[in-house]
C-alpha cells in the first residue's frame, strides 16, 4: 500500500469519526465533573479515561464510586456493562483481514461503540484498512481524553448535554446505521426481535444485561431464519 | 495530582476486565465458522446489538420515540451526519412541545 493511500485512509477514518467525537465532547466533560463530584482526583479520572476508554462503563462505576474504591466490584461492573463488546468483536474479527496480529491487540484497546458502529458500517461498502480505523480510534481516543480532563477543571459550569439535545446524538447515530443494516425481511426481523427481547430484559430485570439478551436473541432469530430475500426497504 | 492506591487499583482492573471483552472476539475470531446457522448468527450481530443498545432510549419519552423515527425516515435519504442532525432537532423540539408519557 502507497503512502498516499494510507493517508487518505487516515483522513476518511478522522473525518468519520469526528461529529461523534464532537458529540461525546459534553460527556467527557460531565464525566470529568461527575468524577470530581465522587472525590476522585482529576490524574485519576484521566487514567480512566486514558486506559479504560469505555463511556458507559465510565459513567455506571463512577456514578457508584467509593471509598476505598472497591476493585473488584467495580471491575465486575465494568465487565457485565461491556460484555456486547464480546459480540462486537468477533462480528468485527473476520473484517479485518489488513490487520496484523500485533495491529489488533491494539484494534481491540481502542474498541469503542462509536468505533465498532462505524467501522462495521464501512466493512459494508469496502474493506476496513489500519489507517481508517486506527485514524477515527484515536481521533476519538484524544477528544475523549481532553475533555474528561477539562471536565474537572470546569466542573459544574456546564451545559447538560441534554439541555442541547446532544444526549440523542450517540442514539440517532444508531438508529441510521440500524436502517443501513435492516435492509432485508430477515435483517428487519433481527432488529425487531432485539428491540422487544432488550425491552423485555429491561423491564424484567433492570441493570444492563439488556445489551447483550437482546443482541443474543437477534442473532437466534438469524440463525433460525431462512437465507435472505431483498426487499425494496 | 492525587493517585490513590486502591482507586488506581481499581481502575486498572477496570482496564483489564473491559480489555478482556473487547480482545475475546478477536480471539475466537479464526475459530468462527464461515457458513451456516453460528455465520447467520454473526452476521446479525451489528443489527441486533445497535438495536439493542439504543432500545430503552427510544422510550424515555414522547420526544425520544418521535425523534427516533425522523431519524429513521430521514437516514433512508440523508447521510448519517443529516439524519442526526434532524434528529437531534426533532428532540429538542419534542422536549419543549410533548410531555412524559
Amino acid at each position: 500500500m502507497s503512502m498516499p493511500s494510507v493517508l487518505r485512509d487516515v483522513r476518511s477514518g478522522v473525518i468519520g469519526i469526528l461529529p461523534i467525537a464532537l458529540a461525546a465532547v459534553p460527556f467527557g466533560l460531565l464525566l470529568g465533573s461527575e468524577a470530581v463530584r465522587r472525590g476522585l482526583s482529576p490524574a485519576e479520572i484521566s487514567l480512566m479515561s486514558l486506559i479504560v476508554f469505555a463511556g458507559s462503563a465510565q459513567f455506571l462505576t463512577v456514578s457508584i464510586w467509593s471509598h476505598p474504591a472497591p476493585w473488584a466490584s467495580l471491575a465486575l461492573a465494568a465487565f457485565l456493562i461491556n460484555l456486547r463488546h464480546v459480540l462486537m468483536s468477533a462480528s468485527l474479527s473476520p473484517k479485518l483481514k489488513d490487520f496484523r496480529k500485533s495491529q489488533k491487540v491494539l484494534v481491540a484497546f481502542l474498541l469503542a461503540d462509536e468505533i465498532w458502529a462505524l467501522n462495521e458500517k464501512r466493512a459494508m461498502k469496502q474493506p476496513i484498512t489500519p489507517g481508517f480505523y486506527f485514524g477515527a480510534a484515536l481521533g476519538l481516543y484524544v477528544i475523549w481524553l481532553a475533555a474528561t480532563v477539562a471536565g474537572t477543571v470546569l466542573g459544574e459550569t456546564l451545559p447538560a448535554p441534554e439541555t442541547i439535545g446532544f444526549d440523542f446524538v450517540f442514539a440517532a447515530l444508531f438508529i441510521s446505521l440500524v436502517t443501513g443494516f435492516a435492509k432485508t425481511w430477515r435483517a428487519l426481523s433481527v432488529v425487531i426481535t432485539s428491540l422487544v427481547a432488550s425491552l423485555l430484559f429491561k423491564s424484567f430485570f433492570g441493570g444492563t444485561g439488556f445489551i447483550v439478551a437482546g443482541g443474543l436473541a437477534g442473532m437466534i432469530a438469524a440463525a433460525l431464519l431462512p437465507p435472505e430475500r431483498k426487499v425494496g426497504l | 495530582m492525587s493517585l490513590d492506591p486502591a482507586t488506581v487499583m481499581a481502575i486498572i482492573a477496570m482496564a483489564f476486565a473491559t480489555y478482556a471483552t473487547r480482545i475475546s472476539g478477536f480471539i475466537i475470531g479464526p475459530y468462527l465458522p464461515e457458513q451456516g446457522r453460528l455465520k447467520q448468527a454473526l452476521d446479525a450481530v451489528p443489527a441486533a446489538v445497535l438495536t439493542a443498545v439504543i432500545a430503552p432510549t427510544l422510550f424515555n419519552s414522547p420526544a425520544e420515540l418521535c425523534a427516533a423515527v425522523v431519524t429513521a425516515i430521514a437516514a433512508r435519504r440523508l447521510p448519517a451526519l443529516g439524519a442526526i442532525a434532524l434528529g437531534v432537532g426533532a428532540v429538542l423540539l419534542g422536549r419543549h412541545f410533548l410531555g412524559p408519557w
